[in-house]
């Protein structure tokens, strides 16, 4: 399972996602939009809002787009990735 | 300054306006206000830590904290989007009542 997490560095929700997934021992690879510049930035956005119109964060992605979850809720999560 | 600092010069503000911080002060308000206060250092204004700033004043100014999406969301939801201001019946209410704050703010504002 391959899993995405687009956060910012300064959000808590994006933070207790990740907390949570590091507890759960699932592996996944975190983006810190607000850490990125230029047209990086842009374009990151650009892919946020393809999984998630709101832009809002965290968006976490499950395989390529399979689930899209929208912000930390444990439920969700958990019955996404099987935990 | 320091997030303590912050802290005590908000709540004397918000309260009066029935904006409580969250009582969750170690894992929710004061991370937060360190965000705040980070923010504060990259952008030059207190933008959302939650939300994705421009670093342009004029078009980040919906979401300088207090963002303006925070009275409709505290009305439906009795708090913010990133759950730093509460009112203080949701402060009271057991966690697991509390409802996820979907994003308000429309996403056409987010431009780069």
């Amino acid at each position: 399972m391959n899993v995405t997490v687009y956060a910012l560095s300064t959000c808590i929700h994006c933070k207790n996602a990740k907390q949570y997934l590091d507890e759960r021992k699932v592996p996944y690879e975190a983006i810190h939009v607000d850490k990125t510049e230029g047209d990086e930035r842009k374009k990151l956005v650009e892919e946020v809002k393809k999984y998630n119109p709101a832009c809002s964060f965290p968006t976490i992605v499950v395989n390529g787009g399979d689930r899209v979850i929208v912000g930390f809720r444990k439920n969700e999560l958990e019955e996404a990735l099987g935990l | 300054m320091t997030a303590q600092q912050l802290y005590q010069a908000l709540k004397k503000i918000q309260e009066p306006k029935g904006c409580y911080f969250n009582r969750d002060l170690e894992n929710m308000t004061m991370p937060l206000l360190e965000s705040l206060l980070e923010n504060k250092t990259r952008y030059g204004y207190m933008a959302c830590p939650c939300r994705i700033a421009s670093g342009d004043y004029e078009q980040d100014r919906d979401i300088i904290c207090p963002c303006v999406y925070r009275e409709p969301d505290m009305e439906e939801y009795g708090a913010c989007f990133c759950g730093l201001y509460v009112t203080r019946e949701w402060n009271n209410e057991p966690a697991e009542e509390h409802a996820y704050v979907p994003e308000r703010r429309p996403p056409e504002k987010i431009v780069f």
